[in-house]
């Protein structure tokens, strides 16, 4: 399952939803896999407003990869040469090249799966199994 | 028309295998009047919507919505997450999703498939962050399988190679029987709406059948509260009696 994904879930009891605590859930024993895909510019650009980055940021920590910046980056810094004084204006979308922040982000949103292990709520210790990239949310309780 | 995703990589044993109902959500998701109304309450200029389907099956109906983001919703970069009861239809809709994505030719105009979580309806979703929710429920007015056995019925039994025939059964079970009216799934679904659906333009899409009363069913949810709107959109099988079906659709007007 892609990092991405845990921006929109939380545990699934009740009452932890509430509560703060119970997002985002935390990996723990997770084995890693990079499944490799094209970088997508729009959508990097067009996603920074929906990410929760303090959160995202916990998440890279416990999972032991490389920290990302404590300020999400802006849209501009996603682009090659971004910041130099020869702005992007005037090139066309289409000839925007990904900086190595946008190529940074797409790793670790878009290419980093967790494979196997577990997702553990911050608010009740409940653990959700990941087997085969599939995590799972059932709760024997519910099930009756 | 656009093009149905294949489902051929699916063993239909123990996965929903699309009929009607599927095909009935693909047509109204594509309609003219439905992209209308996706395409300006998501324009462009706005963050990805998020795009949830509870009870994936076989992935089609995900996959169609991933793989013609452009015909129904003017945009590409939308994302898209699913959840099913039953784990094999999670594998196989994985398949179908990610495949229907990457046939788009053109890397950047591929939209973003998420991932498809093995749970019981939206309950793992985050409160308010869906945009568009997509539901083909068990809705055959049948009673509901013993879930006592779901954790054993959900894996391939242990020192086996494959699943058992009651296990299939059982896991078919689930993908069309739903209780009293056939709304007891549907019913507990309806009320997670509300703290799903993201706050000023989420929109969800629920199939129904004559059976579960859908006029009734929109009434309930109009007293939802002030704004709550639900209507149908897309129809079939007008003359085949209690199987026609319905989709409606739930959203709210902020006033
Ligand atoms: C009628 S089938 C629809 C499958 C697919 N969406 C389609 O349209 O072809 C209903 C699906 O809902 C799933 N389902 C049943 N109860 C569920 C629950 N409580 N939570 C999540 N999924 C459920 C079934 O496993 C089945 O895949
Ligand atoms: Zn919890």
């Amino acid at each position: 399952m892609k990092l991405l994904t845990l921006n929109f879930l939380t545990c699934a009891i009740k009452t932890c939803k509430t509560n703060a605590s119970s997002f985002p859930l935390h990996p723990r024993d997770a084995e890693l896999e990079i499944q490799e895909a094209d970088v997508n510019l729009p959508f990097l650009k067009n996603i920074l407003p929906r990410l929760m980055w303090e959160e995202l940021r916990t998440i890279c920590k416990e999972l032991g990869l490389p920290d990302l910046p404590p300020t999400p980056p802006t849209p501009t810094d996603l682009i090659s040469g971004g910041n130099s004084t020869d702005t992007t204006e005037g090139r066309t979308q289409a000839e925007q090249e990904p900086s190595q922040t946008a190529k940074d982000l797409h790793r670790v949103l878009l290419e980093t799966c967790i494979q196997e292990g577990k997702l553990v709520c911050g608010c009740c210790g409940h653990e959700y199994a990941v087997k085969e990239g599939v995590a799972n949310f059932l709760l024997p309780g519910h099930l009756v | 028309m656009l093009p149905t995703p294949s489902t051929s990589h699916v063993c239909f044993d123990r996965v929903y295998e699309p009929a009607e109902d599927s095909y009935l959500l693909l047509d109204t998701l594509s309609s003219s009047t439905e992209s209308a109304f996706l395409s300006e309450r998501f324009l462009q200029s706005t963050a990805p919507p998020l795009v949830l389907e509870v009870g994936v099956g076989s992935g089609v109906v995900l996959a169609f919505v991933a793989a013609n983001a452009r015909s129904i919703f003017g945009r590409h970069d939308i994302l898209t997450l699913g959840t099913d009861i039953n784990s094999f239809a999670c594998q196989a809709a994985s398949q179908t999703v990610s495949t229907a994505v990457k046939d788009e030719e053109q890397h950047e105009e591929r939209s973003i498939f998420l991932d498809i979580v093995n749970g019981d309806l939206a309950s793992s979703i985050r409160p308010h962050s869906i945009d568009v929710f997509i539901f083909n429920p068990p809705y055959v007015p049948a009673e509901l399988p013993d879930f006592s056995r779901h954790t054993d019925y959900n894996a391939v039994p242990e020192g086996k190679t494959k699943t058992s025939f009651e296990q299939d059964s059982y896991l078919l079970e689930l993908s069309y029987a739903g209780g009293e009216d056939g709304m007891v799934v549907t019913n507990r679904m309806l009320e997670q709406i509300p703290d799903i659906l993201s706050k000023g333009r989420g929109v969800g899409y629920v199939l129904l059948c004559a059976q579960n009363k859908p006029d009734i069913v929109k009434q309930q949810i109009r007293d939802w509260g002030s704004g709550w709107q639900a209507e149908t959109v897309g129809t079939s099988g007008k003359k085949a009696g209690w199987e026609k079906l319905h989709i409606v659709r739930i959203w709210k007007n902020d006033d």
